[in-house]
């Protein structure tokens, strides 16, 4: 899986119409010009070749330098990564903790008064994506209140109280969003064991509601729920780079978008298949999770 | 506690009771009897009117930087709906000619994605064999990308631009209409009609498109109404991130993205744009559910 997607990313960078070698020589580049900086690239070997090279420079940890300023790309990626990680964790914990028990509670009490806030809940987060959450959050906690500063990152080791006061805002509004998707998959996984027989054999056994829902509905409907969970990593990784911009905090996000605006292909590729990379360890985890979640599964 | 009923129609009767009617009406009488269909449709027909009167409705141009009496920062008045920004320009008529630009990219977009993806999914699923699982695979691979990160690869390539977004826009959207189509292509293909067709000799362009197609093309427009609402998201991510339009030409995600730094002067500046985009997306995740519903009435019953 991860081979494949290492294919995908070199194709999509190779397929699609343009020369990097175009882009890297620059608008006015003389013929010539562009074709010494395809030798040095290796662009000029076969496609087959090229995609091994760079799988093993991959492998070894060489991932080239940025053809912008000659840093090495590992370098960049060694600074940008910890702070998107670190954004990305926080965001997927807020929005685990509000979309799990707002789709438990909605699930097991069809048109109750959690269904009825998650639905609100919801349509307020279809209309608004991440960015625009944002900048309404900065608007009113970073500006007109000014609990929380409305830019940058203190690292955590240096200051834990600055560092999550920075990461707050961004957190949420990361988070929030995705809580309402994860919720609305949580509730339908819920209701759907709601209805079975063993439930109502544990209610006729005299449990309570509480003990049915935790003990017997949840457990069974977890598998549904990791699956979305994990297929959410993407959606975190992506968003952080995102939310990244509204709050100018460093790391992926302008890493990425810097280098897009340069055309320096040697920094995005990495940094993609770096980020491609965590999602597919995300989910690869979510299938070995599968297992201790239900035993069924161990047997096949 | 109650517990659930189930509504079982079984599978003869229900097809018996697609084939009475013409799918195509049926489905939109349904829509337009859903409130949230409704919704959805008189609100994309007044930001379609919006947008594409945008030169009419308001008398300032979307980049003209200063006319007289005109101050930065504006609040909201009936002269400026939308207040003014840095630069004096009016944010009403950048707003809406930034709800062109958006409108324009996604519509575009999803055409051609939609397009692209919908024939090489009947092709593959008409094919079988060899075709059908080199195609496959490499359309699962890309599902298995964020879409936002796999525009950008594309951006990094083509470099920035409102064009070069809806190309990014549109390829994005090719994987998931292509498993899609394929489902549906595998669906009606061992249908009689196909054979009928078959033995009197039509080729299999023309069964593909002359006939499957009218058949198979109706379900897919959920996923229609679903990838405009991630295209207008995804374009304006794109565009947020500077990825997109040069300024000055305004677009929703760049109003945003310089609204940002202007929020302690104009909260107007990040509001208004906000909520139209808020608004678009609103009805068009409306729409997505209304033509769900429509199409497939049986899946929110049991839901």
């Amino acid at each position: 899986m991860l081979l494949l997607s290492s294919i995908c990313v070199f194709l999509v960078l190779r397929l699609v119409p343009g020369d990097p070698a175009d882009a890297v020589a620059g608008q006015d580049a003389t013929p010539e010009r562009v074709a010494e900086v395809r030798v040095q690239l290796g662009l000029d070997k076969p496609v087959l070749q090229q995609y091994v090279n760079w799988l093993g420079d991959l492998a070894r940890g060489d991932m080239g330098t940025s053809l912008r300023n000659g840093i090495p790309v590992s370098r960049l990626l060694k600074l940008s990564l910890p702070p998107t990680l670190e954004l990305a964790f926080v965001a997927y914990i807020i929005a685990l903790s509000i979309g799990i028990p707002l789709g438990v509670m909605a699930g097991a009490n069809p048109r109750s008064f959690w269904d009825w806030l998650l639905s609100g809940y919801t349509l307020v987060t279809i209309g608004i994506p991440s960015f625009l959450s944002g900048i309404l959050l900065l608007w009113l906690f970073g500006v007109i209140l000014g609990w929380f500063p409305i830019s940058g990152r203190v690292a955590f080791t240096d200051d834990p109280l600055s560092s999550l006061r920075h990461l707050a805002l961004p957190a949420f509004a990361l988070g929030a969003g995705l809580a309402a998707v994860l919720a609305r998959y949580t509730r339908t996984a819920v209701a759907e064991v709601m209805g079975h027989d063993y439930i109502r054999t544990a209610k006729a056994k005299g449990l309570t509601q509480r003990v049915v829902v935790a003990r017997h509905a949840l457990r069974n409907s977890l598998i549904p729920i990791v699956t979305i969970a994990a297929l959410q990593a993407g959606g975190i990784m992506a968003g952080a780079v995102v939310i990244e911009q509204v709050f100018t905090r460093p790391g992926m996000g302008r890493l990425v978008v810097e280098a897009i605006q340069n055309r320096d292909y040697m920094v995005v590729q990495s940094a993609l298949i770096v980020l491609v990379t965590i999602f597919v360890m995300v989910n690869l985890a979510a299938d070995i999770a599968y297992g201790f979640l239900d035993p069924r599964v161990r047997r096949r | 506690m109650t517990a659930q009923t189930y509504e079982r129609v079984p599978a003869a009767t229900w097809r018996k009771r697609k084939s009475q009617e013409s799918m195509l009406f049926a489905s939109i009488d349904r829509i337009l009897r859903n409130p949230q269909g409704v919704i959805a449709i008189s609100g994309l027909l007044l930001l379609a009117a919006l947008a594409i009167g945008a030169g009419v409705i308001t008398k300032y141009g979307a980049t003209a930087q200063s006319y007289p009496g005109a101050a930065r920062f504006l609040a909201p008045s009936l002269d400026h709906p939308f207040g003014t920004d840095e630069l004096r320009r009016d944010l009403f008529a950048r707003t809406l000619f930034g709800l062109r630009s958006s409108l324009v990219i996604s519509i575009s977009a999803v055409s051609i994605g939609a397009t692209m993806g919908i024939s090489a999914g009947f092709v593959a699923g008409y094919a079988g064999g060899w075709t059908e699982r080199i195609m496959m695979r490499v359309v699962d691979s890309l599902l298995a990308f964020p879409g936002l990160l796999a525009a950008m690869a594309i951006l990094t390539i083509l470099g920035p631009g409102t064009r070069n977004v809806g190309i990014a826009v549109a390829f994005f959207n090719i994987p998931a209409f292509c498993r899609l189509s394929r489902a549906q292509m595998l669906s009606e293909k061992n249908k009689d009609y196909v054979f009928a067709s078959q033995a009197l000799g039509a080729g299999p362009i023309r069964i593909i498109f002359g006939h499957i197609a009218r058949n198979a093309l109706p379900p897919l427009l959920t996923q229609v109404s679903l990838a405009m609402n991630s295209a207008v998201l995804l374009s304006a991510s794109l565009s947020f991130l500077g990825l997109g339009d040069k300024p000055p030409t305004p677009s929703l995600g760049g109003l945003l993205n310089s609204s940002k730094s202007n929020l302690r002067d104009a909260w107007w500046y990040a509001v208004c744009p906000g909520a139209t985009l808020a608004f678009l997306l609103l009805c068009l995740n409306f729409m997505a559910d209304a033509v769900n519903d429509a199409i497939n009435p049986f899946a929110r019953r049991r839901a």
